[in-house]
């Protein structure tokens, strides 16, 4: 077992699994993931149009409730949010693409869509990762872009769905435009506020936008583009004409989409999630050049960000609460399959700070140490491990020192084995400063 | 400039899980107290501070109007020019007793309007951004608690800027797990000790563990409190103590009406009056030594936008309130909301920097110098301390 393969399983994927040894040749490893289709669409799963149904069911249950018909509020939204989060940690504890799963996770993050924005949004969440994110995670950042912006969870989350222009016809008659999807897009999703980009770009590019609507009960359901609401003329964002239309979203989106400051933006990112808190420059300059050289290909890129000599140091990133949580489970080799286990898992993300698919706000979570790093946090990480180590089917330290010893410190070494039971040399291990890093 | 340690931050599960509200505490030697609440989102200054004798508002305003004081569900009056927001009563029963002063059209140190970039300078205190908070900067300027120990103990999952130094910070919060026992606890500390990042954290962490636990009994209210209203009433606890905090900070999100404002404002603003009001009444006489700033990175659009709601603008309201404070008056140079006078046509125009509010307050507060002053707001030499903000 060489440390590099240590190394490729926390910093690229989600910990090692039980005591499955590492991969022998990690490059190939990390490769083959990003070469094979992505296993989870393979498999059924969450789509818009059943999540439209089911908030459909949850206003007529509203309806009846109000008047009366029916005793109990409906929870058909609740009951779908749940089953889908149940299944999407079910697949990235269980998965055998894990840097593929990290991939899905860092671009989910990078354009968040909380299910913390209430009730449609969160009928919605799951099949937006899995039409938006998870088809584009090895393919052009330009096609990840469009597809989230054309996506109603996004288009409620971020209110473009309401966002009227003031001279389209729907706006004389009162209504008017909503800046945030506009906004957030320039700032987190692309080009970033140190593009210099002014107000009047972000109402321009909101201008743009008008019209880029959702449907969610005629036929076809979906994304839809009310001309009636649109903002007639050409717009101008960023020194750059876009006309009327939805073509000129479409231009827009795609014009950001290769802005060299999206790409350094992207690079500083990606580079900061997977090899450092405070990344090389040179690093940084490298991984943009990539998406320049590519048109925003991101499968080369993440194969380039797994090749840059930093990536292969002592590990350094603190694990976040999710990261943390995952890696427990796969190192139990314990899927949760009974809804109270992954409560459990989903309860224990909340305590430590960070509850799986419910950002705060539209940037999503931190990705650096500075956010998570506080003592109690840490030592809830500890008393976690140690009732996980209590399972009666948990597996002994020795077989998961195994399969990771040369990443250990000579301390931690000592000290798992100088423990007092076997439940504590476990939790020790889980809890140890090695652990908890990727 | 030295900056000791005594920042330290403590989590509590209840927050974390409703997820809106954090609460920070440091440590001082002085028994003047000092808090900060961050209404994280921007808050409409207009809907909160009503100008209802601006001729204007109505034009701008129809949809989002208030009706004005005496009618049901009206503003309440301070002064025939302005109305307070009809949630804050209790807010205004400390207008009327004169410890409460809005501060209008204010806005902090950036005209920037994304939110994450706004709070961070208006955290920072600065027109760039910095690595600690100008809360941490005033700490480390007061004189050191008896002993220097840096057990200050603070509330609240994630650290705000506001308040963060070069030290990495901890953070506490009452546990329900199966406890590992001592041994256990021990060799988790001896093997994170070398660890250059999470050893100095754990070892805080262990340490508040052992000296807290019976801090926050009793600090939740009758049933039902909004998680604001127990860490508002929990703070004030932690600053009466003669032995305790000395400074505070308090996050809550939730304002940012992009639609349907009237409503979202009204809920947001309940617990903000309810939970200052818990913070007066639990630091008891303390109040006498105690400044509370309660500010937001930016305010709204003067418009009302297509959703019934506003957007991202520049100036706002905040408030100033304590024992000590020359309060009973509404503070502002109105630039008033005639077209011409709104900045970048939207917005209403910031008139005064809340760095000079902050100035004024400290240096009375305090006694501090331009020096100590430009330490906690660097290169703020221009903006003058604001005069007569306290009681003499």
């Amino acid at each position: 077992m060489n440390i590099r393969s240590v190394h490729a399983v926390a910093r690229f994927g989600l910990g090692q699994r039980g005591a499955e040894p590492p991969p022998s040749d990690p490059e190939a490893w990390l490769a083959d993931q990003l070469d094979m289709p992505d296993a989870a669409l393979a498999e059924a799963g969450p789509d818009s149009a059943s999540a439209f149904d089911v908030w459909h069911q949850e206003d007529i249950g509203n309806g009846e409730f109000s008047k009366g018909m029916n005793p109990r509020q409906p929870h058909f939204i609740g009951d779908r949010y749940q089953a889908d989060r149940r299944a999407a940690m079910h697949a990235i504890i269980g998965s055998s693409q894990p840097f593929r799963e990290r991939l899905v996770l860092f671009w989910a993050n990078h354009f968040t869509v909380s299910a913390r924005a209430g009730n449609g949004v969160l009928a919605l969440v799951a099949a937006y990762v899995r039409e938006a994110i998870r088809p584009h995670v090895t393919g052009s950042f330009e096609q990840m872009l469009s597809a989230v912006m054309h996506h109603p969870a996004m288009l409620y989350y971020l209110n473009n769905a309401d966002s009227v222009g003031p001279s389209s016809p729907t706006g004389k008659a009162g209504r008017g435009l909503n800046e945030n999807l506009a906004r957030e897009c320039l700032e987190l999703h692309t080009v970033g506020v140190s593009s210099g980009y002014t107000q009047k770009d972000v109402t321009s590019f909101a201008k743009v936008l008008t019209g880029w609507s959702a449907e969610r009960l005629k036929e076809p359901r979906g994304f839809v583009f009310r001309q009636e609401d649109h903002e007639p003329g050409p717009k101008l964002v960023m020194g750059q004409t876009f006309p009327e239309g939805y073509e000129g979203g479409v231009a827009a989106l795609k014009w950001l989409a290769h802005h060299p400051a999206t790409y350094r933006r992207l690079a500083t990112q990606l580079v900061t999630h997977f090899v450092a808190d405070d990344p090389d420059p040179k690093d940084v300059e490298a991984i943009a050049a990539v998406l320049q050289t590519t048109g925003g290909d991101l499968k080369a890129t993440s194969l380039a960000v797994t090749r840059l000599p930093a990536a292969w140091q002592p590990l350094t990133k603190l694990r976040t609460p999710m990261d943390y949580v995952f890696a427990v489970y796969r190192a139990l080799d314990f899927l949760p399959r009974e809804p109270k286990d992954e409560a459990d898992a989903y309860w224990t993300m909340m305590s430590l700070g960070q509850p799986y698919e419910e950002a705060l706000l539209p940037n999503g979570w931190t990705d650096t140490a500075i956010g998570w790093l506080q003592g109690e946090s840490l030592l809830r990480r500890a008393d976690w491990a140690y009732a996980m180590a209590g399972r009666p089917d948990a597996p002994d330290a020795e077989s998961l020192i195994s399969v990771c010893a040369p990443v250990l410190a000579d301390k931690t070494l000592s000290t798992v084995r100088g423990a007092g039971s076997r439940r504590e040399a476990l939790a020790l291990l889980l809890a140890s400063p090695e652990f908890m890093r990727r | 400039m030295m900056i000791r340690r005594r920042t330290a931050l403590l989590g509590l599960a209840a927050t974390v899980a409703l997820g809106n509200v954090s609460l920070a505490l440091a440590e001082a030697g002085t028994r003047k107290r000092f808090v900060v609440v961050i209404l994280r989102g921007a808050l409409d200054g207009l809907s909160t501070v009503v100008p209802y004798g601006d001729a204007n508002l109505r034009a701008w305003r129809a949809s989002l109007l208030l009706p004005e004081p005496g009618k049901p569900d009206g503003v309440l009056d301070m002064g025939g020019f302005w109305g307070l927001h009809p949630q804050l009563k209790r807010l205004h029963a400390l207008y009327g007793a004169g410890e409460m002063l809005p501060v209008h059209a204010a806005a902090g140190p950036t005209r920037s309007r994304s939110h994450f970039e706004a709070q961070d300078l208006l955290e920072c205190g600065a027109g760039e951004r910095m690595d600690t908070g100008w809360l941490n900067r005033l700490a480390g300027l007061l004189p050191p608690a008896p002993g220097e120990n840096d057990r200050a103990v603070a509330l609240g999952q994630t650290v705000p800027l506001l308040l963060r130094g070069p030290l990495p910070v901890n953070s506490w919060a009452p546990g329900g797990k199966p406890d590992p026992g001592v041994e256990f606890y021990g060799r988790l500390a001896a093997m994170h000790e070398a660890d250059k990042l999470t050893g100095p954290a754990m070892a805080d962490g262990l340490r508040q563990r052992g000296i807290e636990g019976q801090a926050l009994a009793g600090a939740a209210g009758p049933g039902g409190d909004a998680p604001f209203v127990t860490l508002a009433r929990a703070a004030g606890r932690f600053l009466a103590d003669p032995k305790g905090p000395r400074l505070a900070a308090l996050e809550l999100d939730g304002w940012d009406t992009h639609s349907n404002q009237t409503f979202r404002l009204k809920y947001a603003l309940m617990p903000l009056d309810a939970g200052l009001a818990a913070l007066k009444e639990s630091l008891g006489p303390a109040w006498a030594d105690t400044v509370v700033v309660v500010m937001t990175e930016f305010g709204r659009t003067v418009r009302v936008n297509g959703t019934l709601g506003t957007d991202h603008g520049t100036a706002t309201v905040a408030f100033v309130l304590g024992g000590g404070v020359r309060g009973g008056r509404v503070l502002a140079d109105w630039p008033g909301l005639a077209e011409n006078k709104l900045f970048e046509n939207r917005d209403l125009a910031p008139t005064t920097d809340l760095r000079g509010v902050i100035k004024g307050l400290l240096a009375g507060h305090y006694g501090l110098g331009p020096d100590a002053l430009t330490t906690i707001f660097p290169e703020s030499q221009t903006i003058a301390p604001a005069a007569g903000l306290l009681r003499a």
